[in-house]
């Protein structure tokens, strides 16, 4: 099928046999409930459709129909994402294993509705999954890979995707056998099996320490529920990695690795990134190439779980690396080059000398000759000893 | 005209067991007990952030018997629309959704979820227990605390705007069934949500429950108040069934014979008024008597 990404989300979707959707659209995602609407209403979808009056009441919606056990959908960007934000929290806490895709959209004010990763990046401390995807493959492949794992984990996920670049660029994608994805993907069985003779009090308030319960058995306190928190999040990535790898063995493209390489084997300068700058990125190594450089690529798939020792072991022979981002922190630098600097503290022997640089912010094009450029300065820097600094910002005019 | 239930017909099965941890005297418990008798066993309930959180306990335990999620506190409604969703995309319709929110969150934060799953037609109950005040919170003012009244965010001056009309707002949605209820009325409120539970879509409750932390009463006195309250026409009970409005209970009677109270006993018990001049007791009197001339009206008296 020759589709968009906003509709290879709502494939994916339907394809997992969704139950229920709640969703407010905003620009770039709008065409996600759209499409699935349409198949609700056309009855090629068996899912409850909620026309939700905000992003906050479509998390809200999503969050208790997965605790009564329904597999649960929605989709937003920038504002949107934003104005979700405790029911973020609130989702992840509860454990529910809600899929979210993300068209990546710079946040207001001032207004955009163009992309970068802003959005996303600054949900990344709620306890959701985060993955990036590079192109719509990428975004129908890993909604359904997201839903296997989410539930295996009883942890939420966000497939991220760049809004426009993606949502809204038609591209040939391979839309999978429905048999074989119910095969990948069983129904959802909830944590708790809703009971008239067995209630429970979900979600309830809870003390700092552990309290016994009637039955003199010690109960978390909310510390415990944040640490089980974090150890499921600890352990996600072989699940994910797992996940990725039936997929490649069921549908023959295979998400194992939660990086996306590009030529790195020989690689002695990389470009590292997120997204579908990894895919920009792919071309201008060739180009470098051409030159002599021996340049690769590292997309992020997987950001949350964090691939520290992945990111580390893939870089470990590489002299030389600009670590590309469509997201900043204010007053500091790229979150992904701060991760990775982090990440390379452990790191015994080699460092790269590693270089910032921040691009294509509220939809500003990245071109290719700025790639390139960078790609230059960076190995001309390291051979100066002169890297790192805080992070140079490429198309920006005034 | 229904027959009241006789007190050896109500349910014996209780919902709210001992412990409950509101503070003593609260309104709030007397009217949820009979609510969930009327509800039944198959019911599962939407709590906001609010008094009715701690109402349900700590946990690991809770002296509700009832399925309870709780929930942000702007999403009382949007909560109970996905218990909706998630129950019927699982082929479980035959639970009733209730929503439990204070005025807070249905005056004030609440209002755009509810007016949202309302217009929607959601198939949930909506309960809206007013006690006048960001009670949870320590007694700081909301749209839903009368004028005149002392609050933690108007220590020194007292409210000065008038009490939101919620109903008149709630009735703009065209609902099938509104009602107010009383914490001190529990038959008038048990034969309200025993009607309640067979009609479909949304249903929407205004339950007065008189608060003696932040209404600066003795806690004995709460049934008292909440009567008080009603014989003199502050608040006033009545269902509007497909848009046909009857008074109900104790004002229905008020209607038929005319006896309605002064409002000045009311304000004299309660510490949050102290601050009233006879000239603004005047004013609220004013206000009483004009909202229960038009009631009087509309139920065709």
């Amino acid at each position: 099928m020759i589709i968009n990404g906003a509709q290879a989300a709502a494939e994916a979707a339907r394809l997992c046999r969704v139950q229920v959707v709640a969703a407010y659209p905003i620009t770039p995602q709008s065409k996600i409930p759209e499409t699935l609407s349409d198949y609700v209403e056309r009855g090629e979808l068996k899912a409850e459709f909620v026309r939700v009056e905000s992003e906050h009441s479509a998390m809200a919606v999503c969050t208790a129909a997965s605790i009564v056990g329904a597999r649960s959908f929605t989709a937003t960007a920038a504002n949107g994402l934003a104005y979700m934000h405790e029911q973020l929290h609130w989702a992840a806490g509860a454990r529910l294993p809600i899929v979210m895709p993300v068209t990546n959209r710079g946040m207001g004010a001032p207004w955009t509705i163009l992309n970068d990763t802003q959005d996303t990046i600054s949900q990344r401390d709620t306890g959701w999954m985060q993955f990036y995807c590079m192109n719509n493959q990428e975004v129908l492949d890993m909604v359904i890979i997201a839903f296997r794992a989410a539930e295996q984990l009883l942890v939420p996920c966000m497939v991220c995707f760049d809004g426009f670049r993606l949502s809204h660029t038609l591209m040939p994608v391979t839309v999978p056998d429905q048999k074989k994805v119910d095969s990948y993907l069983p129904p959802y069985v909830p944590y708790h099996k809703l009971d008239p003779d067995a209630p429970v009090n979900i979600n309830p308030v809870v003390m700092s320490d552990p309290i016994p319960d009637p039955n003199g058995v010690l109960s978390p306190g909310y510390m415990g529920f944040r640490y089980r928190l974090q150890q499921s999040l600890e352990g996600a990535l072989p699940v994910i990695s797992e996940a990725g790898a039936r997929y490649g063995e069921i549908f023959g493209r295979s998400y194992a690795d939660p990086l996306y390489r590009y030529l790195t084997e020989d690689a002695e300068f990389l470009f590292i990134t997120m997204g579908s700058l990894a895919s920009e990125a792919s071309d201008i190594v060739d180009m470098l190439r051409e030159e002599g450089i021996r340049a690769g690529v590292i997309g992020v798939r997987v950001y949350r779980p964090f691939p520290a020792a992945a990111l580390t072991e893939a870089v470990k022979d590489i002299q030389v690396a600009a670590v590309l981002e469509k997201a900043i922190s204010y007053g500091y630098e790229g979150p992904l080059m701060t991760e990775l600097k982090a990440a390379l503290y452990e790191q015994k022997g080699n460092r790269p000398a590693l270089s910032n640089f921040i691009f294509g912010l509220g939809g500003k094009d990245v071109p290719s000759g700025d790639l390139l450029d960078t790609a230059r300065e960076t190995i001309a820097a390291a051979k100066a000893g002169k890297p790192g600094g805080v992070p140079t910002w490429i198309g920006y005019g005034i | 005209m229904s027959v009241q239930p006789a007190i050896l017909e109500y349910p014996e099965a209780e919902r709210i067991l001992p412990g409950t941890r509101t503070c003593a005297g609260c309104g709030v418990p007397i009217a949820y007990r009979f609510i969930l008798k009327a509800l039944g066993p198959k019911t599962i309930i939407s709590v906001p952030a609010c008094c009715v959180t701690i109402l349900h306990g700590i946990y690991p335990k809770t002296p509700i018997s009832a399925n309870t999620v709780n929930t942000t506190f702007a999403s009382a409604a949007s909560t109970a629309t996905g218990l909706v969703a998630g129950l019927k995309a699982t082929g479980r319709d035959d639970w009733t959704v209730l929503a439990m929110a204070g005025d807070g969150g249905t005056f004030d934060m609440g209002i755009q979820s509810l007016s949202g799953a309302a217009e929607r037609a959601t198939d949930f109950i909506y309960v809206c227990y007013d006690n006048e005040a960001y009670m949870n919170t320590g007694v700081q003012r909301s749209s839903a605390t009368p004028q005149g009244a002392l609050t933690t965010t108007t220590p020194v001056i007292p409210k000065q705007q008038q009490k939101k009309d919620f109903m008149q707002i709630m009735e703009a949605h065209h609902m099938p069934y509104l009602a107010t209820a009383s914490s001190s009325y529990p038959a008038d409120v048990f034969e309200k949500f025993e009607k309640a539970k067979d009609i479909k879509g949304t249903r929407f409750f205004h339950l007065s429950a008189p608060c003696p932390t932040g209404w600066w009463y003795p806690t004995k006195d709460t049934v008292k108040i909440g009567r008080m309250m009603v014989e003199s026409c502050v608040f006033v009970l009545y269902e509007i069934e497909n848009g046909e409005f009857r008074l109900t209970g104790k004002s229905l009677n008020i209607a038929k014979t005319g006896k309605k109270k002064p409002v000045d006993e009311y304000i004299a018990l309660q510490g949050r008024f102290k601050k009233m001049t006879p000239d603004q007791i005047a004013a609220f009197q004013r206000n009483v008597d004009a909202q229960w001339e038009a009631i009087l009206k509309r139920a065709g008296f």
